[in-house]
């Protein structure tokens, strides 16, 4: 499957910024199941686009500008073909062992009601790997999907207790669940090639990777209760949303922010296709 | 008492060669004489403005550390001996450090489990897979020694963080000058005051290979609140260099610049003393106001040398301490100068049961702890006190460690009701620089000043005394 990928981040601020610096994590590597072609990166901004690599091998980009700065906008396009590997992620980059990602982080710690849940969940099945959808089922179930009442600073344990949140939060609780059980897990952020057709949509999406031995990685969306196919674009891991952040950046002044994100995610048809519409 | 070495008295009541002349200054001076004496002390550190913050403490603020007139001695023999062990010590640990974040070696060997390692939070993915300048790590180490008879030191703990408390062994030293010149001149006292000048030449040493030859330097404190403050502006006062927030540095195109009344200016070595998790929000704690935006980034370009470098506390770790005997052998092919506490990891089920049977007599720390705070010291606790503490061992038995409650040696202090004995324990600090480790003579002696007390952090009631490395007497 052919998938195109657009999306334009706007910072508006009320008041001149003095400086801005920006690490984007918005350029995906690919792997045995997704091919990245022609993906182009743009921060329209007099400024230089450093393009480095982070410690789990993410692909970065970093910017810094002096002000004043009243606006700035970040465009990124491209198309990536894939195929449905059922989860299982073969060929990208591994910086760590596995067993480098039982690391307890804040944003994933378990607490006593996750650890009982986990606990629970897994009980009864025989294998990792049957724990793992296990508690991407269960999760589905329990938590309701709502942005309203977390952020990207939101805790798998806050989020757990409220019993919604976002992909995000989805993520994090099956991540703090999976390395209670002594399951490495992980987090991935990307795109989600919508089945119902909608093109735009409000951000990113995320999900949980955990390493079962002898199939290697695979990932868990417990927030669609599916294991990532070839609608999913795989763009940056970390331990937590905090190391694939798509943007992490800091300001000097500037006010209050206005931030606007278009995010579109479409069928790109067939390379010929493409070509002739070009 | 008589258990524990007394360095200045011989079981026997006879003095040691070392200590003559002070045993004999303490014993010829009047108590009134010495009550004077401490009460100048007192003064002389008021004017000058030591303080330290006592965290947990309600009366909250800064107070003065307790100093102690009477100094420790320890004669040329001995320190050389102790020297060539901390350098070894920290040579290993600079070793390990690289390893640690670069091929794994010692992991893959299997001398140090990986996951102490890899789930310890002090170590820094972001680290991994590149090297740091000059390859240090631990710039300024210190190594926290006890005595426990005539012969033998052991490491307490090693601290490759952001140590402190050089500044009291400078002080310490000043005042003693001041206070009992006779005295000090009357032995041959090995100068420290040339640590602030080797510091320097340390942090000039490993600066980035794209400096200047004249490398700019600066101190990054946390600011005023820290209760270390007034040890970051004396440093950075003593070695003549910048004393700067993070809001005074900027980062630009992988560059650190500092701001100046002439416009930013390029730094090439940061003395920081301000913790990992707040260096740089766009990679560790996204909420930290302390830090540089983009400090990693220049950091891992090559382009800025920090002091010491991010993810060296991993090497704090009291689970990595106890690997350290078979991390120096590893490293050097040696055998360890320095001995080390024998200490049950409360990982291991063995050591765990063995641990929980004998809380009582057991000292039962955090491995990831330090300043003293969260440990047990079961031979001075209640029953409450360690049935409390077992519940929480019981709870994550791979945070702790245990150790036999040594038996630290005893110095004399001087007090109102007259001259007694005190548990002490030594800092040295150690530098290492491009062209090697160094130590100057002596370090932080620290001293346990309620009587009994093992306890020697001054945020629990410690104290400090200047500690003398001198000739050794001619041998009676």
């Amino acid at each position: 499957m052919r998938v195109r990928i657009s999306h334009r981040t706007t910072y508006t601020y009320a008041e001149p910024a003095r400086s801005v610096i920006q690490v984007l994590r918005l350029t995906p590597r690919s792997n045995d199941s997704q091919r990245v072609s022609d993906w182009r990166i743009d921060v329209e901004a007099d400024c230089r686009l450093a393009a480095g690599e982070d410690a789990f091998g993410n692909v970065t980009h970093t910017f810094s500008l002096s002000g004043p700065v009243t606006s700035l906008a970040i465009t990124v396009e491209g198309v990536a073909e894939t195929i449905d590997a059922a989860g299982v992620v073969h060929g990208a980059i591994e910086r760590f062992p596995p067993e480098f990602y039982l690391r307890e982080t804040a944003l994933t710690a378990a607490d006593d009601a996750m650890r009982a849940f986990a606990a629970q969940t897994g009980a009864g099945h025989a294998t990792p790997l049957e724990k793992l959808h296990a508690l991407m089922g269960a999760l589905h179930a329990r938590m309701v999907f709502d942005a309203d009442p977390t952020n990207s600073g939101t805790t798998a344990s806050e989020s757990f207790t409220l019993g919604a949140g976002v992909c995000q939060d989805f993520a994090h609780i099956l991540i703090g669940c999976a390395r209670h059980l002594g399951i490495p897990a992980r987090f991935a952020g990307g795109h989600l090639l919508r089945d119902d057709g909608v093109v735009n949509q409000q951000a990113g999406h995320a999900w949980a990777e955990a390493y079962v031995e002898g199939l290697g990685w695979v990932g868990f969306d417990a927030a669609n209760d599916i294991c990532p196919q070839e609608r999913h674009i795989r763009v940056a891991i970390g331990l937590d949303y905090l190391g694939a952040a798509p943007v992490r950046g800091s300001r000097n002044g500037g006010g209050a922010e206005k931030l606007d994100v278009e995010v579109r995610v479409s069928h790109a048809g067939s390379r010929s296709q493409s070509q002739s519409q070009s | 008492m008589t258990a524990f070495f007394n360095e200045m008295m011989r079981p026997g009541g006879t003095v040691r060669p070392a200590y003559a002349r002070i045993a004999d200054w303490l014993e010829r001076t009047p108590p009134e004489v010495l009550a004077s004496r401490r009460a100048q002390a007192e003064l002389m550190f008021r004017r000058i403005g030591i303080t330290f913050a006592v965290y947990g403490d309600k009366e909250a603020s800064e107070r003065l550390i307790p100093f102690d007139i009477a100094p420790r001695v320890l004669t040329r023999s001995e320190w050389t001996r102790l020297e060539a062990g901390l350098i070894q010590r920290v040579k290993a640990l600079n070793l390990f450090l690289n390893d640690v974040y670069g091929a794994g070696a010692i992991m893959r060997a299997g001398i140090v489990p990986s996951d102490i390692i890899y789930r310890n939070p002090a170590y820094r993915p972001e680290m991994a897979g590149w090297s740091v300048p000059h390859d240090v790590y631990a710039h300024i180490a210190g190594i926290d020694v006890v005595r426990i008879d005539e012969n033998d030191f052991y490491v307490l703990e090693d601290n490759a963080r952001t140590p402190s408390g050089v500044s009291y062994m400078l002080e310490n030293r000043e005042v003693m000058m001041r206070l009992l010149p006779d005295l000090f001149s009357a032995h041959s006292v090995a100068p420290i005051e040339t640590y602030p000048n080797e510091l320097l030449a340390s942090l000039r040493s490993v600066a980035p290979r794209s400096a200047s030859r004249d490398p700019t330097i600066a101190l990054l404190t946390p600011g005023q609140y820290n209760s270390a403050y007034y040890e970051h502006s004396f440093l950075a006062d003593k070695l003549g260099i910048e004393l700067v927030e993070g809001r005074d540095l900027l980062v630009r195109d992988d560059i650190v610049y500092m701001r100046t009344t002439q416009g930013p200016r390029r730094v090439d070595v940061i003395y920081r003393r301000l913790d990992d998790d707040f260096l740089d929000p766009l990679v560790f704690r996204p909420d930290s106001a302390l830090g540089v935006p983009g400090l990693m980034s220049a950091y891992r370009a090559g382009n800025v040398t920090l002091a010491n470098a991010v993810g060296a506390g991993v090497a704090d770790d009291k689970a990595v301490y106890t690997y350290m005997p078979e991390i120096i052998k590893f490293y050097l092919g040696e055998a360890p100068l320095l001995k080390n506490v024998p200490t049950w990891r409360c990982r291991e089920p063995d050591a765990l049961k063995y641990v929980m049977e004998h809380l009582a007599e057991l000292v039962v720390k955090e491995v990831n702890g330090s300043g003293g705070y969260g440990m047990l010291v079961g031979p001075h606790s209640t029953r409450d006190q360690i049935e409390a503490f077992s519940k929480k061992l019981a709870h994550d038995p791979a945070n702790y460690i245990a150790q036999p409650t040594l038996a630290l040696s005893v110095c004399p202090a001087s007090f109102s009701g007259g001259v007694s004995p005190r548990h002490v324990d030594l800092r040295p600090f150690v530098l290492s620089g491009a062209d090697g480790a160094r130590v100057v003579p002596g370090g932080l002696t620290r001293v346990a000043l309620n009587e009994g007390s093992l306890v020697v952090n001054s945020s629990q009631g410690g104290g400090t005394k200047d500690t003398w490395v001198i000739d050794d007497p001619a041998t009676a």
